[in-house]
């Protein structure tokens, strides 16, 4: 059971944004930017980002989300998706989204152990500042969405299955959108 | 040295908002959100809380920016700030506010941490649902600015001067005055 009292039926972080619109539209937005914007990464490669992290985390609702977002970018490929969870230097990927991973892998146990040969090594196999900025960011927020859907206690369906269809319509229409339509629907049945 | 390549002469995440102004729009509205805006808790007990994560994830900038912005709410007692950071429940606040404290700790470590007592020690000293929905995110967002301004390097000041300097024009208002050069500097760039 939640922790708080939230719209009921709404899973993960649906249910705190429902419950709180204010602090909702900054979130959306910001993942928007970061996950779908116009970016030299592709929508896959920072969805594996914040799948990775979210699973670093152990936060269940978070990396299933994702991690059905990043299948559904990269052709329905959820063995990769569990290929980067299990080893980021096993999995069949660009060597320079590897880099990237160590880095976010080192952001989410603190800012401060991200060394200079981290960095060093990103560029060198071709990151530019801003995909190294955007790695970074990407990582760091998803510390802030995990605690909060887990610091909450939020609801979450137990079957992965479950969110192929909801990471589908993530994918296609974006996180803005996606989630305005459950909260209004939400905010109607509250009424 | 910053691991990437910043503005010179902006200090921890003011560096990171010129080089992405993108990202800094959703951040700061949701730093106006959580602390500026309208709460029943007052903006100096939401930056004790900021100021407290922010100290216990090791960020200087952050816990050093937030801390002089609760001592100006709080009638310039930078003591509280420091008794707060040295242990909240000896510190000189409400028994409320050291509930809220301890879900903030928890969160800091992990969203998992926060169990079903503390959510009932800040209920019995008379916590509102949004007031610990509000204190979750705010420690949730600091593990994500932490990391944002600690995982890139930032440079920061090691004397309080400015940043008591700059302290009394964010606690007058808000979060939002870097969005307006942010804002001016994309205008003039497309042009």
């Amino acid at each position: 059971m939640p922790h708080i009292e939230l719209p009921v039926g709404l899973p993960g972080i649906l249910g705190p944004m429902a419950f709180r619109p204010e602090t909702a539209k900054p979130l959306n937005e910001l993942a928007e930017i970061l996950l779908r914007g116009p970016s030299s990464l592709s929508p896959g490669e920072r969805e594996l980002i914040a799948t990775y992290v979210s699973s670093r985390n152990d936060c269940f609702f978070c990396q299933t989300i994702h991690g059905a977002v990043a299948a559904y970018h990269l052709d329905g490929n959820e063995q990769l998706v569990l290929d980067v969870k299990e080893s980021t230097e096993r999995a069949p990927i660009s060597d320079k989204l590897k880099a990237l991973l160590a880095i976010a892998g080192a952001v989410q146990r603190g800012g401060k152990n991200v060394q200079p040969d981290d960095v060093e090594r990103a560029r060198r196999l071709g990151a530019t500042h801003l995909e190294i900025h955007d790695t970074v960011l990407i990582a760091a927020a998803f510390c802030m969405y995990n605690r909060y859907v887990d610091g909450l206690a939020t609801w979450a369906p137990g079957d992965p299955a479950a969110y192929r269809d909801p990471g589908a319509r993530l994918a296609r229409e974006g996180y803005i959108e996606s989630t305005s339509g459950v909260s209004a629907a939400a905010a109607r049945v509250a009424n | 040295m910053p691991h990437i390549r910043v503005p010179e002469g902006l200090p921890g995440i003011r560096g990171l908002f010129a080089f992405r102004p993108e990202t800094a729009i959703p951040l700061s509205e949701l730093a106006q959100v959580l602390l500026h805006d309208e709460g029943t808790l007052t903006p100096g007990e939401r930056e004790l809380i900021a100021t407290y994560v922010s100290s216990r994830n090791d960020c200087f900038y952050c816990q050093t920016a937030h801390g002089v912005i609760a001592a100006h709410h709080l009638g310039g007692n930078e003591g509280i700030v420091r008794e707060v950071k040295d242990d909240f429940e000896r510190a000189d606040v409400s028994d409320k506010l050291k509930a809220l404290l301890a879900i903030a700790a928890k969160v800091q470590r992990s969203g998992k941490e926060v169990q079903l007592e503390d959510i009932e020690r800040a209920r019995r000293e008379g916590a509102t649902d949004r007031e610990i929905h509000d204190t979750v995110l705010i420690a949730a967002a600091f593990c994500m600015y932490n990391r944002y301004v600690d995982g890139l390097a930032t440079w920061s000041p090691t004397d309080l001067g400015g940043f008591r300097e700059r302290a009394a024009g964010v606690a007058r208002q808000g979060y939002l005055g870097v969005l307006g050069y942010i804002k001016a500097a994309q205008r003039d760039g497309g042009r």
